[in-house]
Parts: C-alpha cells; sequence; structure tokens
C-alpha cells in the first residue's frame, strides 16, 4: 500500500519503543536516588553491618549500576518482574490479577464516558452559544472542577448511604458473576466518567468548531443539508485527529490516573497496590507498576498518533 | 411582450437590504448595512454578471439568493422571489429545500470549498441524493456526463479521487459539475476563476461558458475582473458600497459606461510607465542559483540568473509554483541557495540570512502579498513604522516620531494614522504602511512579493502609482513578483518570466513584451483576458490552432 503511510507508523512505533527505554531508565535512576536499599529496607531495623553486607553480596547489589539495570531490564523482557519485598510474592503474577481489573473498569468507563463525551460534544456544536451548549459546557466544567475524591465520596453517600443502590466498596474477585462485578464497579465507573467527560467533550466541541469555519462546511449547508448532517458529515471526519488525541489521553488517565479512586471504593487494581507498595518501600514493585503505566500511556499515544495518521486522506491515499 | 417577460423571469431580487454587526475592536458592536435596496431580475437561462470591488456586496447578494448570509449577515428587507415564491417567506426548512435543489454556488476556492475527507463523487452526487431528484446510480452517470463535458481527464475515474489529489483548475470544474449535477435553475458563480493562474483561467472560464449554454441554466456571475465578466455575461451589473451604480447589457457597460465609477473600472490598468534603460553595472546579481526546500530531489529554482538595476524595478511573472517567491527567499537569504551566488555591490552576499551582517539585512527589505498578516496586530502603526528606525538607526523619541511623520506623509496616510491599529485600516492603507516599514529602514531593493495581488483593482493602482513615485523620490530597486501581467506592464523596466523553477525569458520590457515569443510567454500573454466580447472564443480557437500546428 501507501509507503508514507508505513514509514510514518514504523516511525511512531519505533519512537515509541525508544521513549519507553529512556522512561525505563528514569525509573531505574529514580528508585536508586531514594535513601537507602533494598537490603536496607528488607533489614530494616535489625541490620547490621555484616547482614547489609552479605544480603548486597547476595542481592547482587554489588554490582554497578548499570549492570544491574540490564538485569532488571532483561527480567521485564522476558516477563519476570522480579519479586515484592514485602511479600515475597512474585511481582508478575499478582500484577496480573490488578491490571486486569484496572483495565475492566477503565474499558467499562470509557464506553460509556468516550461516546457520551462525542456526543455532548456534537450537540454543544449544533446549538452553539446558545443555552443547551452553555448547559453542556457549565454542567462539564463543574464535574471536572471537582476533584475525584470529592465526586466519589458524594456518589458513595448518595447511592451507596442514602439509597443503597450499589456498593461503597468495590470489592471483586475472582469467578465473580459478571452482573455482580458490573454492579460492584458502578461508582468507581461513573466517578472516573464524570472526571474525564469534561476534557474530551469540550474538545471535542472545539475541534468541531474550528472546522465550522471551513469552506467546505459552508458548501454542505449550501447544498440544504441540515445542521446537524453537516456536523456530522462534514465537519466531524476533520475534526477527527485532535478527537483521538484528546480521547487517549483520557484512557490513559483512566488507567493511569486511578490511584485515587481506586483508594476511595477499596477497589483491587493497579493504583490501590502502587499506593500500597509505596508506603511499603518496596521499590520492585514500585518500578514494575511505574514501568506499566508508562508503557499503557505510551500505546495509547502511539495509537493516538497512527489513528491521526490514517484519519488523514492526504496520507492514505497520496497523490 | 411585458407578459412574456414576467413569465420567463426565474430570480427577481426587489428592494433587497442586508445588514450585519460589526464588532470593531474597542468599540461597542453597531449595526452596518451592506446591500441598500438592490433590485435586480433574472431571466431563466440568462447570466448576470455583478461586478465591484470588495465590500461591493456582490457576494451577499449572490449568497442571499440561496437566504444564506455569512456570520452575522441578515436579510433585513426586500424580497428575493424564485420561481414565483418569496423565498425569505419559506423559513429555514424553505432555504434548505431550495439549497442545492433550485440554486447552486460554486465558490472561489474549490481547493477550500471541497471537503478534504470525501471522495469527489460522494460530494459530487451529495445535493441531489439529499433532496432524493435522482438515484445513486443515476446521479453518478450525470456527474460522468458532466465531468467530460467540463473537459476533465478520466471522466470516469475522477470522482473516485479526494480533493487533495485533483489540481486547483481541475477542482473549480468539478464544483461547476457538483452545482449542475443536481440540475438547478440558477448557479451562483463567487469569483469562480479568480484564485487560479492565468493560463489555468482560460480554460476553466471555457469550460464554464459551454456548460451554463448547454444546459440553460441561469448564473450570477460575481467577480471583480470586468474583463473575465465580459466573456460570460449576457448582462453586467455594477455595485459599490452595497448600491447599484449600473446595470446594462455587457457591451453597453464595457463600451458605453454612463457612470464614472464604471468608467474607472473598465480603464483601470492604464498606468504610463516610461521603461528606464539599465544602467551600465547591476548592484544586485543573481547568478545560476539552484535551490530546493530540504533535501528534496525537486529543485523549485534550476539555474536562475538575473541582474537588478539601482532605481529600477525587475518584474519576475510566472504562474504559482513557478519558483518566483522561491527566488525572493533565496536573495533574502530565508532559503540558501544549494548553488550560486548573490552579488551585492561587487561582493557576495552570505548565503543564510544567520550569517548576513545588519547592514546586509537594511539593504534588503520585503513587502508581502497579505499586509494584515505580515504586521503585528497588538502594535500601532508608528511603533510598526518605528521599528526599523530603531533597529537600524538607533533612532529614539522625538527624532524617530519625526520620521516616522514623514513617512506617513510618503505613503499619503498623514500623522493621524500613528496610534491606529492594523485592525482599523484598509486593505490598501494596510499596504501603505508596508511599504513606509520597508522605506523606514532606506533600502536599495525592495522585494514586493504579490503586493497587489489581494487588492482591488483600483486601490491596487494606487499602490503601483505609490510605488513609481517613490522608487523616483528615493532611487530604490524593486524586484516585484507577480502573476499579473497588466501589472507588470505597468511598473517594469525587465522583466523575467518564469516557468517551472528557470527563467525562459528575460531582458528589457520592451524585448520580452514584443514578438517573436517563446511558446511559454505566448501562452501567457494570450490568456490575459481583454475586455472585448468574444475575446475568449477567439483566445481558445487561437490556441486550437496552435498546438494542431505543433
Amino acid at each position: 500500500m501507501s509507503s508514507p503511510l508505513v514509514k510514518l507508523v514504523t516511525q511512531r512505533i519505533a519512537l515509541g519503543i525508544l521513549l519507553l527505554l529512556a522512561v525505563s531508565v528514569l525509573i531505574f535512576a529514580g528508585t536508586q536516588i531514594l535513601p537507602g536499599d533494598v537490603a536496607q529496607a528488607i533489614l530494616g531495623q535489625s541490620a547490621t553491618p555484616e547482614s547489609l553486607a552479605n544480603l548486597r553480596e547476595q542481592l547482587g547489589l554489588n554490582d554497578p549500576a548499570f549492570v544491574r539495570y540490564f538485569r532488571w531490564l532483561g527480567g521485564v523482557v522476558t516477563g519476570d518482574l522480579g519479586t515484592a519485598m514485602s511479600s515475597g510474592q512474585d511481582i508478575a503474577t499478582s500484577i496480573k490479577g490488578r491490571l486486569w481489573n484496572t483495565l475492566f473498569l477503565a474499558f467499562w468507563a470509557a464506553v460509556v464516558a468516550v461516546p457520551l463525551a462525542i456526543i455532548l460534544g456534537l450537540i454543544a456544536v449544533r446549538y452553539r452559544n446558545g443555552w443547551v451548549d452553555k448547559l453542556i459546557s457549565g454542567l462539564a466544567l463543574a464535574s471536572t472542577s471537582f476533584p475525584e475524591f470529592f465526586v466519589g465520596y458524594v456518589l458513595v453517600y448518595f447511592f451507596a448511604v442514602k439509597y443503597q443502590i450499589f456498593p461503597g466498596i468495590s470489592t471483586v474477585y475472582d469467578g465473580m458473576p459478571f452482573g455482580e462485578r458490573m454492579q460492584a464497579i458502578m461508582l468507581p465507573a461513573a466517578a472516573l466518567t464524570l472526571v474525564v467527560l469534561a476534557h474530551m467533550m469540550r474538545m471535542t466541541r472545539a475541534a468541531i468548531l474550528n472546522v465550522m469555519q471551513s469552506a467546505y462546511v459552508e458548501t454542505a449547508e449550501l447544498k440544504g443539508l441540515s445542521a446537524f448532517a453537516v456536523i456530522r458529515r462534514h465537519a466531524f471526519p476533520n475534526a477527527i485527529a485532535p478527537i483521538i488525541n484528546v480521547v487517549m489521553l483520557n484512557l490513559a488517565y483512566l488507567i493511569v490516573g486511578v490511584v485515587v479512586v481506586e483508594v476511595i471504593f477499596v477497589y483491587p487494581g493497579m493504583g490501590q497496590y502502587l499506593v500500597d507498595h509505596v508506603t511499603k518501600r518496596d521499590v520492585p514493585v514500585v518500578q514494575a507498576v511505574g514501568l506499566i503505566f508508562a508503557a499503557v500511556y505510551i500505546s495509547l499515544n502511539i495509537i493516538a498518533d497512527i489513528a491521526a495518521i490514517v484519519a488523514n486522506p492526504r496520507l492514505r491515499h497520496p497523490k | 411582450m411585458a407578459d412574456q417577460r414576467a413569465k420567463s423571469v426565474l430570480l427577481d431580487i426587489r428592494n433587497l437590504r442586508i445588514e450585519a454587526t460589526v464588532f470593531p475592536p474597542g468599540e461597542a458592536p453597531r449595526n452596518i448595512v451592506l446591500v441598500h435596496d438592490v433590485s435586480l431580475t433574472l431571466e431563466k437561462g440568462k447570466v448576470l454578471g455583478l461586478i465591484g470591488e470588495s465590500g461591493a456586496g456582490k457576494s451577499t447578494i449572490g449568497l442571499a439568493s440561496m437566504g444564506y448570509g455569512r456570520g452575522g449577515v441578515r436579510i433585513t428587507g426586500g424580497e428575493v422571489i424564485l420561481n414565483g415564491r418569496d423565498i425569505l417567506k419559506g423559513g429555514k426548512e424553505g432555504f434548505r429545500k431550495l439549497r442545492g435543489r433550485e440554486v447552486c454556488y460554486v465558490a472561489q476556492s474549490a481547493a477550500a470549498a471541497f471537503n478534504p475527507a470525501h471522495r469527489l463523487m460522494d460530494q459530487v452526487v451529495e445535493a441531489t441524493l439529499l433532496h432524493g431528484t435522482a438515484t445513486r446510480a443515476a446521479a453518478e452517470k450525470r456527474a460522468i456526463a458532466l465531468f467530460k463535458k467540463l473537459s476533465l481527464p478520466n471522466p470516469e475515474s475522477i470522482g473516485e479521487r479526494f480533493p487533495h489529489q485533483v489540481s486547483g483548475g481541475q477542482l473549480q470544474r468539478v464544483m461547476t459539475a457538483m452545482a449542475l449535477c443536481s440540475e438547478p435553475d440558477l448557479i451562483v458563480f463567487d469569483e469562480p476563476t479568480t484564485a487560479l493562474d492565468v493560463t489555468t483561467q482560460i480554460d476553466v472560464l471555457a469550460a464554464i461558458k459551454d456548460a451554463i449554454r448547454d444546459t440553460h441554466v441561469a448564473a450570477l456571475y460575481i467577480t471583480h475582473d470586468l474583463a473575465v465578466v465580459a466573456q460570460v455575461s449576457d448582462e453586467i451589473m455594477v455595485l459599490r458600497h452595497g448600491r447599484l451604480v449600473e446595470w446594462g447589457g455587457t457591451r453597453q457597460i464595457i463600451k458605453q459606461p454612463r457612470q464614472e465609477y464604471t468608467n474607472a473600472l473598465v480603464s483601470v490598468h492604464e498606468i504610463e510607465h516610461q521603461e528606464q534603460k539599465p544602467g551600465t553595472t547591476p548592484f544586485l546579481s543573481v547568478k545560476n542559483i539552484t535551490a530546493a526546500y530540504g533535501r528534496s530531489q525537486i529543485k523549485v529554482l534550476k539555474n536562475v540568473s538575473v541582474d537588478i538595476y539601482p532605481g529600477q524595478t525587475l518584474a519576475v511573472v510566472g504562474e504559482s509554483g513557478s519558483g518566483k517567491s522561491t527566488l525572493a527567499r533565496a536573495i533574502t537569504g530565508l532559503l540558501p541557495p544549494e548553488q550560486g551566488t548573490v552579488t551585492f555591490d561587487g561582493r557576495p552576499l552570505a548565503n543564510r540570512l544567520a550569517d548576513r551582517p545588519k547592514e546586509d539585512l537594511r539593504q534588503l527589505q520585503m513587502i508581502y502579498q497579505m499586509a494584515d498578516v505580515a504586521m503585528n496586530p497588538r502594535q500601532t502603526v508608528g511603533t510598526i513604522i518605528g521599528r526599523p528606525l530603531e533597529f537600524y538607526f538607533g533612532l529614539r523619541g522625538r527624532e524617530r516620531d519625526k520620521r516616522v511623520a514623514e513617512l506617513l506623509d510618503k505613503i499619503e496616510m498623514g500623522k493621524g494614522f500613528v496610534d491606529r491599529y492594523p485592525a482599523e485600516l484598509s486593505g490598501g492603507q494596510k499596504q501603505r504602511v508596508c511599504i513606509a516599514r520597508s522605506l523606514a529602514a532606506k533600502p536599495k531593493l525592495i522585494i514586493c512579493d504579490e503586493v497587489t495581488s489581494a487588492l482591488d483593482p483600483l486601490v491596487a493602482n494606487g499602490i503601483l502609482k505609490l510605488l513609481l513615485e517613490l522608487q523616483k523620490e528615493e532611487n530604490v530597486a524593486y524586484l516585484f513578483i507577480t502573476h499579473d501581467l497588466a501589472t507588470v506592464k505597468s511598473i517594469a523596466d525587465s522583466i523575467a518570466v518564469m516557468y517551472r523553477g528557470e527563467v525562459v525569458r528575460y531582458g528589457a520590457k520592451s524585448q520580452v513584451l514584443a514578438p517573436p515569443f517563446d511558446a511559454y510567454t505566448d501562452l501567457l500573454l494570450s490568456s490575459v483576458p481583454e475586455m472585448e466580447i468574444g475575446w475568449l472564443e477567439k483566445a481558445i480557437k487561437g490556441r486550437r490552432m496552435a498546438s494542431a500546428g505543433n
């Protein structure tokens, strides 16, 4: 097919991998700067200089930093994220379930939030500067302005405490029936939706409004198309690139930024896992989670880039 | 007889009044009247040319016949009777039903008016399908027939293409096909050939004219170019500031204009400029310059050499993409050439802008096509003109203000403008401020890049006269880049004709514009519309004979 397209996409993916490597260096270096090392953390108060030296020898902590980095990176690439210090469990195994839970929550939040945001954005453009537009923008802005813990607690107060429709604590476990699971994530998913909705909706509105100034929108109006058909058929396809970008940023936020919401609802996802182990100064876990978050963030942004490239007819259909 | 005429009337606009709300910076919004009580009638199958300068209200009237107003434009009075009913009474729903069905629109820039995200065919048949006047298959068949009629290449498959895959002249024809596809009674052509190169314009014009004749559609043909409208219209209406100036048959308007304003439009290009003989030594010599953008293999300039003499004008003329602006960029150092040198006062200039001393920068100044984007909108005229005085000469305070006032005087604007912002100026005034700014540096050469192309003919004429006067007073040389041959004739001492990055003809004006011509210069010269009925047919015929002779 078209070679510029393939070239651009390959370029983006290569850049993403490079970026991920750079992030891994940063994460590794960051955790090295922290005072104390793993040996000290494990031995804690009972550390004697001899036992420390022994343990360091045993864990390979005396090797130069770059050797340790590559040992760690080698492990990561082969699927071995190391062992959690606090529990002695294999990190990869414990993360798997957590990651799945986080993705499950993010997925359902996105399923609601993304179409809702785009539809609201389209409606806001259709009735731009009228009261419908102002109402949508106002509500969306209000829901974003409140911090997510506040939104979370308000939801808990009304839906869990006062009316007891949904559980206030989102416990999920392996083998939980789908319906129950959905009920459990209802409130955190709603909180997340409210948090990301406004950003996407406002960007959709702005991106389409930008295109509405174009001569081809006038052409469409002069063909007799209805206002909504003009927006949907002629404005929206040309605003898709910035919309995809902001949608992907918010999807990344749904996965990476759920820490607060997961803690509020005691939801066993990556965020809570991270917070737990930061308090325990469990460096290998923090590194592993950090790297996974970075990978998610980078890949979603690559997807956004690629989607924007593919959406451009000039690149899809070169001269 | 009168009854018969009434029957054949398609569009009858009575006492049309159109207003808009404007928001001047720093003032309260106010209402302005764009069109004052204009009336017109158009019979079925006839073409009425609407002509005037920008702000004359011609596009506004054209769009009003579809019940459409751009931005905050509103029709506040009168009637627009189309096919016997007043469309202004139909409401939004009524407008939607007539747009794209009874009346279609052909925009100035087809490149911008086509949606880049959809294939051409989908856009061409969209209105027809929307109004349900034909099935998709029938509409596509009709579109292909129209593509053929408009002599588009590959009529069967061109609809599969996206707008960016088709040239500007072809797009304009596809847009005409789009308008004709739903078989409307009226088409509003809004400057359909203005954005095209002169050699492309003639073909598109001929295609449009044939299509109008064969389909018996009526048309409002809006343009600022009287020579163009004379080729296609049965009648011409001259407008100014939203008022009717004169309305008559095409022959009467161009041969015996009754109004002074019409006369001014008809005789607009008559500036006399006696060609100066080149001096002994040029002060700026471009030698064998080759240039490309980035690491591209495509050379935008190929082995270009020209000389500029003190106090004289070299006009560089060519179509878009011929490399004329790139030549300016190479001379100014914005685009360092790959090969070749620019010699200034006997010494070579540094290739890169960054390597040139301030003195060299001062000697070469530029004026651009779009005056409004060449000025900082948040600076006053005084600041804009004063800047080079501070930068090059270190003038401050009263001295600077005095010089700014002098310069404002030179551009015939006066001190009153010192505290004005660019947004408060007209197009011509903005360009004058840009001229003053370049003069402030006391340069030896001013590069004028299409400086009159965005202006109305009469305003452009004023700018040209000013430039010629300033040349006499300041002994400044111009490198005058333009696509407009009429402008070249009125300002140049020598001419370089560029085509695809090469100078194909170069010499004193009298030599370049005298036969025998090379093929390209001949094509260029024969494509400039002349204010004469039947010119188009003659030119097209001449062209066919020439190509048959080859």
